[in-house]
Order: structure tokens, then sequence, then C-alpha cells
């Protein structure tokens, strides 16, 4: 049953409407960064125009209702995430600042040398340079979960690189390249039997997913507003209270403190231990309003169409001759990548972008991925509820002609 | 032999005749498919220039006075443009290259492959191009 009235929705995306090089723009680069509904752009407009004041620290009135809104907000995404507490959801710059975070002050107070963090194949840049950094700084050792030629996680491996040494497994929720859903229930509780941290980096999954970080049992879930049809420059680091409360700050400035002398100065409580400086405080209401927008279609209407969608693209696909798809795990997200015999996924792009088609085309920011599977890259299309199975009959199309041109 | 502006001129003239992106896309495949850029040997990771999207290979060296760029690249679009570097840029003196006016890439649309965030080696190596001209140049000299 499908839930989803893609005319109407797509009217509520400005974007959707424009045409790129003559013809109708098809967005399929959603992994990239999604669209902006109206509704989140009416917020930031309102804020700038209306309420635009500086947060936590005004006696007036405009202060007092830019800090009202913007812990309104906070209040949303615990919601959404369900947290338990409000000081659990910390403002941060996107999923990359969220990591870095994590690494910087968990890392100053948990890791020292010879420990081991654990991460994965199919990990992001962002999600492994923190870790590399972290540990050439303390010494400790960077263990790497493999996977199969489908793309999923072998578990049992996982178990074999789990010891007391294991301080920390830092794992993708959803594979921005391949779209398999990994297992992270299951391998937050063997990290946890090992007596392990875990962090999630949950970019590409919140788009498409409910995600509860209660039950997941999660100690860090980290997601970024832009893949969620909110604004660029604004995420969110979830962690439970009692670890965030014993690290360290991360940056130093206005907010995080309590008093300051020369000698001395004392650190804030949570949240605010963790946002140094005015943080994009239209950022967090952008978010919101994106939370409030995907709440209103339903996050399992989203799921299930965009399922729908990655069913209806990977059969049509595979019609065509010398396709290969990278990620055929069993559990997958709306990320179909693909490589064509004899062509260069940057070939494709480039062609099919004359056609006003948006692709992705590259690493995808995940190289020890690609040299897993011995490729330089994928066409990478991602879909988001607004798009159609007409866009992609004109995509496969397009995919057509450009191989026409190219073999 | 031509000189470096009067290719361009021969290559923007020859784009003229394309009124659709797609014949000019074509053109530039055919380009690609036909040329046997770059000897083997020389297709190392010394000469590489590696992009984000794709690959470019770029070897010079100077024979009688004149530098002999080959290249290759991964991606048949971006070996295109290349060839066409290649045809422009070839054969001319260190000094020649040094006080070239680069011009037919725009002239023939061709500019959005050199931005930075197209990353497919082409604008690296026409920096490398430069780099080599200067680098025989000082050569000559000593």
């Amino acid at each position: 049953m499908n839930f989803i009235n893609s005319d109407k929705i797509r009217k509520d995306f400005p974007i959707l409407q424009r045409q790129v090089n003559g013809k109708p723009l098809i967005y399929f680069d959603n992994g990239a960064t999604s669209q902006k509904p109206q509704q989140v752009i009416d917020v930031i407009n309102r804020y700038y125009q209306h309420e635009n004041s500086n947060i936590h620290r005004g006696i007036h009135t405009l202060s007092q209702e830019a800090t009202n809104a913007y812990e309104k907000a906070r209040t949303t995404v615990l919601q959404f995430i369900n947290a338990k507490h409000n000081h659990e959801v910390i403002f941060t710059s996107g999923t990359t600042g969220s990591i870095n975070l994590v690494a910087s002050s968990f890392g100053k107070k948990h890791i020292h040398a010879g420990d081991e963090i654990i991460i994965s194949t199919m990990e992001h840049h962002s999600n492994i340079v923190p870790w590399q950094m972290l540990c050439e700084e303390k010494k400790a050792i960077l263990k790497v979960i493999p996977i199969n030629d489908k793309g999923e996680l072998l578990i049992d491996e996982f178990k074999k690189l789990l010891s007391p040494k294991t301080k920390l497994v830092a794992v993708t929720h959803v594979s921005n390249t391949l779209g398999t859903i990994n297992p992270v229930k299951e391998i937050i509780k063997l990290a946890k039997t090992a007596g392990a941290f875990v962090l999630i980096d949950g970019a590409q999954a919140v788009p498409h997913t409910k995600v509860n970080v209660q039950e997941l049992d999660c100690d860090f879930y980290a997601f970024s507003a832009h893949k969620m049809f909110g604004p660029t420059g604004v995420g969110i680091l979830y962690g439970k209270e009692a670890i965030l409360n014993e690290l360290p700050p991360y940056q130093g400035g206005g907010d995080m403190i309590k008093t300051v002398t020369f000698e001395k100065t004392t650190y804030n409580e949570l949240p605010h231990k963790f946002e140094a400086g005015t943080p994009n405080i239209v950022g967090g209401l952008g978010l919101a309003a994106a939370i409030d927008y995907m709440n209103n279609i339903g996050i399992a209407n989203i799921e299930a169409y965009e399922h729908e969608l990655l069913s209806y693209a990977t059969e049509k696909i595979k019609k065509i001759e010398g396709v290969r798809i990278i990620g055929e795990a069993a559990n997958k997200a709306s990320v179909l990548s693909f490589l064509v015999d004899g062509t260069h996924p940057s070939d494709i792009g480039m062609i099919i972008d004359k056609l006003g088609i948006a692709i992705r085309t590259g690493h995808h920011c995940t190289e020890p991925l690609m040299n897993r599977f011995d490729i330089p890259g994928t066409a990478r299309a991602s879909f988001a509820f607004y798009n159609t199975k007409e866009e992609i009959d004109t995509f496969i199309l397009a995919l057509e002609r450009a191989l026409k041109m190219l073999l | 032999m031509n000189s470096i502006k009067e290719t361009q001129q021969e290559i923007v003239e020859e784009f003229a005749l394309f009124d659709e992106w797609m014949d000019k896309y074509e053109h530039i495949i055919e380009l690609g498919k036909d040329l046997p850029l770059i000897d083997k040997n020389y297709k190392t990771d010394e000469n590489l220039i590696k992009g984000c999207q794709s690959k470019v290979w770029l070897h010079a060296e100077l024979k009688a006075s004149k530098i002999i760029f080959t290249a290759d690249s991964d991606a048949i679009i971006t070996k295109g443009i290349v060839g066409l570097v290649i045809r422009v840029f070839s054969n001319h003196t260190p000094q020649e290259i040094i006080d070239a006016d680069l011009f037919f890439i725009d002239q023939i649309g061709l500019q959005e492959h050199l931005s930075p965030t197209r990353s497919n080696g082409l604008l690296s190596m026409l920096k490398q191009i430069r780099m080599y001209a200067i680098a025989f140049s000082t050569k000559a000299d000593a």
C-alpha cells in the first residue's frame, strides 16, 4: 500500500520545478544532499526576517524567543530519535563535526596506547580519518570489519576482532555507497558484551528509516540535517548522558562555560558544554522543520515508498547489458551504485547531466571500499520520497543513450 | 607546423559545427576512442595525475628543443579533451608553451571540465604542462 502522493509532495520542493540543461531536473543525488521543502525554507526566511537574535544570553524579548525556539528544536530532535533527555542532543555542524567531537573528547578520556578502535570497510572517510588521527596520536590500533561481495559486514569476523582491548566500535548505519543497512542493533550488543563503547554514523539512515537510540542502546549517534531535507551546516550528536558528562569539552568559547577567571574556568552543563560559541541557530530551527515535514508524511511511508523505487530501478537497470550493481545486500536503503562494462562512471555522469539528470560518480568518499571491490568508483543514483517511477524510466532511457555513445 | 594559437582556432572551428551538446560529446568520445595517446611504459604512477573522478597520465620529453607530450585517461570524455590539449601543446618549444594563451576550452564550451569540482585531473594536467615547459626552459638555458 502506497501512502505517498508524489504529485503533491513535489510541489513542496521549489527546486524540483526547475530545468537543467534545458530538461526538467531529475535529482538522484540525494545521498550527497537532499532538496529542501518550502516549509523548511519558510522557517529559515522567517527567522532572519522576524526572529533573529542571539540565544542563551539576552535579557530582551527577541533573544528569549530565539532561545525558546532553539530549545524547542532540540526537543523535536529528541522525539525524532527517542533520546531520553534534551541535554543528550548536542547541536553540531554536521555528522563530520559530531564524529570529530567524539574522537577528540572521548579520545582524550578513554583512548590510550595499545587500545583498539574498530570501524568497517564501508565507512565514509569522515568515519575513518578522525579515528586514524586519534590512533596516531595515542598509539592506538585501528581494526577494520571486512565485508562480503554483496557488501554486507561479516559479523563473525567482527566477533573475532572484539577483545578486552576494544574501546570503541564506530560503524555506519547505512552505507552511502552500497546502500547496505547494517545490523547495528546486533553490532551494538556484541560490542557492549566486549565492554566497548559504540558510535553509529547515521547520516544516511535518518532520511530513510526510524531511529530509536534507546532501543539501539548506542552510546553515540551522529547525523546531518542536510541529508534529511534540512539546511547544510548543522547536525546532531546524540550521546548518553552519563558518558557525555564524563567527557572533557571539545572546543572552548562562549556558552560552554560556567565561570571564567584567568586562573580557572569551570564548564557549563550538558548540552552547552559541547556547544561553544554562537551556534547555527537557524540551522537548528530548519532541522526541526524538516523533522516536522518528515513526520507529516510518515517515516514508515517514506521507507516503504523508497524501497519500492529502489526495487523498480534495480529491476530495470539489471536488464541493461553489462551492468554490474555494486552493493547487493539483502537489506538495502534507496541507493543504487553501478558500473557498466567498458565505461567509466564519470563519462556516464557527464552525459546524463546534459539530459538533466543529477547522479553522483566517483569514490563517494569511500576509497578503501572502492579498493575492496577493486574499482575506481561507481555511478550512484540515490532516491528520495519526492522521486518517481517516471523519473526512473527517463533515467534508464538516458543511461541507454549514454551507453550507445560510449560503447 | 601550426602555432599554438592556430591549432586552437582550428579546434574552435571544428566544434562550431555542433549545435547540440550530445553531438559535441559524441565528437569528443570519438577523439578519445581513436587516440593511442601514451606508451604503456609511461603509464606509471609517476606520470599519474589523480583526480577525484578520473585519472590522467601525462608524459613529457624534449626532442630537438621541442616538448613532446603524450597522455591518457581512464575516462573517455576526459581522454578526448586530453587529446585536444595534447594536439595544441605538443611539439612546441618550452617558451612557446609558457607564452601561450589557452582559449579553446572556453570557446568550445568545455570550461566546466576545468572547474575544480569536476576534479577530473584536467586542471592539474594543464598546470603540469606549464611546469614541464618551465622546467625544460631552464634546462635549455643551462
